[in-house]
């Protein structure tokens, strides 16, 4: 397709170009992580020198193992997988139906409550931090990770997407079904969650990197720090954590998401641009 | 007609739980904190109305005007480098026909990172001493920056941490609507003699005029509420340089237990935001007409 420059103009142009751009993006996004995963096999003393050494004169791979036995990791990551699978598992059990209603069955104000649900998304997430925190108090739910199920489930986005996708599905399908006798349930559980696989694969991904990318509400929903997030907890660790070890924690704290981004990317970008700004 | 009930009561009991989920989670805070920012609140008495007190305890604090002043200036540097950056990085992307895949990969890396995790690597990379870039910086000859140390590029090394982190969301996004440009315009324009920069200006920018309007306005409302990169590399300092209105809203609320006056604070913040989203609302709406 033609773009802004004319193509087959100057291969050697395009050379250029393909290679410079090629080594700048390496350079920014991918030589700062290698230098992470690499650095924390080094030795502190050795990670003080200046200039810093490029490859560790002494391998320390053990330091890996190191900071998952002295920071206490498994516990963290077990934290954390059931802040993510949790987030993921209530926001669809509670997100699905609702969309399902508010797309298929249309009932009595059910405009009203889709625009009540979009209207949640214009309020900016800081000025509800103090309200939702002390409601949450009220609750009981500090130090529980159901509090942030039950936010995560308060999700506007996902609600619309799904919505959306619904409104999308053929109607001969959900008719045939309906005169076969099939519920509302049987028909949502049999015909429509199975026809929903590519929106309900975007939504779980984005559920999953969200909660476990997320900071500040397990910052304030945990303060016990045997219940604490992984990011919660390193950000406890540094300042006072061995380089290397801190380092390798990093790296650890980051490989789920970024392998799962790995397998995942093509769901991950696709819903990128379908959801994105166009909603 | 009884079909109708018995529908709606069906419709009522899928959107049970999402009906509580969002009234117990989004709207009751909402209108709770509009009522909190009136109040004193603590964990130790009954809340007691105070009227305009808790906005006078903010306009008083030397902290406010300084928070307010340097969220400005990283929502400011955020656009310059967040907004432009992102979109000539699409254009570039967008004219080259070889690994597609991996740019795409690459750019879109860092936003999967948790943000905890990109503070602290950076905060690392930053140190003055055998920090990666001031390596760099002496490499090339140039003497090494402070970065987090001064407070003259503190608040710029925030930005670029931020910028670094998520660039990849709005590069994609600006991929995808460069890839809608019909490539007639770009010949027809061609052919009236425009140059490249000319192109650039009179196809690409308005033709991408939505995507890059919406995306302006929605990093606005993200960049004016930074609060884990100030959290976690600077903790405000040094010399105040980096407390933001989010970081200062955390302190009233979570050091001093008066949740009254951060609530009043995420009022202030509320009509400033609420001002952009409105803006929002209606370049989106007028494109949906």
């Amino acid at each position: 397709m033609r773009t802004l420059v004319a193509p087959g103009r100057s291969r050697t142009g395009y050379a250029i170009a393909l290679t410079a751009t090629a080594i700048v993006v390496t350079v920014v996004f991918v030589l700062p992580l290698l230098w992470v995963v690499i650095s924390a096999m080094k030795p502190a003393v050795e990670l003080a020198r200046v200039p810093p050494t490029v490859l560790p004169l002494t391998w320390q791979p053990e330091t890996y193992v190191e900071a998952w036995r002295l920071m206490d990791l498994g516990r963290y990551f077990l934290n954390t997988i059931v802040v993510a699978v949790g987030t993921w598992a209530v926001q669809l059990a509670v997100d699905v139906p609702a969309a399902y209603a508010l797309s298929r069955l249309k009932p009595v104000l059910g405009k009203g409550i889709l625009g009540m649900m979009l209207l949640t998304l214009m309020m900016p997430a800081a000025v509800l931090l103090v309200p939702t925190y002390l409601t949450i108090a009220d609750l009981g739910l500090l130090n529980n990770p159901v509090a942030l199920w039950l936010l995560g489930a308060a999700n506007a986005f996902t609600v619309f997407l799904l919505k959306r996708f619904f409104d999308q599905l053929p109607v001969e399908v959900l008719e045939a079904a309906k005169i076969d006798g099939a519920g509302q349930l049987t028909l949502l559980w049999r015909i429509v969650l199975p026809l929903s696989r590519p929106i309900l694969a975007v939504v779980s991904i984005f559920a999953v990197v969200a909660a476990w990318k997320d900071f500040i509400w397990p910052l304030l929903v945990f303060s016990d720090p045997a219940r604490q997030t992984l990011s919660v907890a390193l950000q406890r660790f540094a300042p006072d954590t061995p380089v290397d070890l801190m380092l390798a924690g990093l790296v650890l704290a980051s490989a789920p998401v970024v392998g799962l981004f790995l397998v995942f990317q093509r769901h991950v970008l696709a819903g990128l641009t379908a959801g994105g700004v166009k909603g | 007609m009884r079909r109708r009930v018995a529908e709606n009561l069906t419709a009522y009991g899928f959107l049970s739980a999402a009906l509580l989920c969002f009234a117990v989670f989004s709207w009751y805070p909402i209108a709770r904190g509009v009522v909190l920012g009136f109040q004193q609140v603590d964990f130790v008495a009954a809340p007691t109305w105070v009227g305009w007190e808790n906005f006078e305890r903010l306009f008083a604090d030397p902290l406010f005007a300084v928070a307010w002043r340097n969220t400005l200036l990283f929502t400011v540097l955020a656009l310059v480098f967040g907004f432009a950056v992102p979109f000539l990085l699409a254009v570039v992307l967008n004219e080259l026909r070889h690994f597609k895949a991996y740019f795409r990969l690459v750019v879109y890396l860092p936003v999967m990172l948790p943000p905890v995790v990109a503070a602290l690597v950076w905060k690392w990379l930053y140190d003055p001493g055998p920090g990666l870039l001031n390596t760099a910086l002496r490499g090339l000859g140039l003497p090494g920056l402070g970065w987090l140390d001064d407070t003259s590029t503190s608040m710029l090394s925030l930005v670029l941490v931020a910028t670094w982190a998520n660039l990849g969301t709005a590069t994609l996004v600006y991929l995808a609507a460069l890839q809608s440009i019909p490539g007639e315009l770009y010949e027809a324009a061609e052919l009236d003699g425009a140059g490249v920069l000319r192109r650039l200006w009179h196809v690409t920018v308005p033709q991408t005029r939505f995507v890059l309007l919406v995306l302006l306005l929605l990093q606005v409302v993200a960049t004016m509420q930074v609060f884990t990169e100030p959290y976690v590399m600077t903790s405000g300092g040094p010399q105040d340089s980096t407390v933001t209105v989010l970081l200062l809203l955390y302190r009233y609320a979570f050091y001093y237990n008066d949740f009254g006056t951060a609530s009043a604070l995420s009022l202030l913040l509320l009509l400033v935001l609420g001002a952009f989203t409105a803006l929002y609302l209606r370049v989106t709406r007028r494109a949906d007409a």
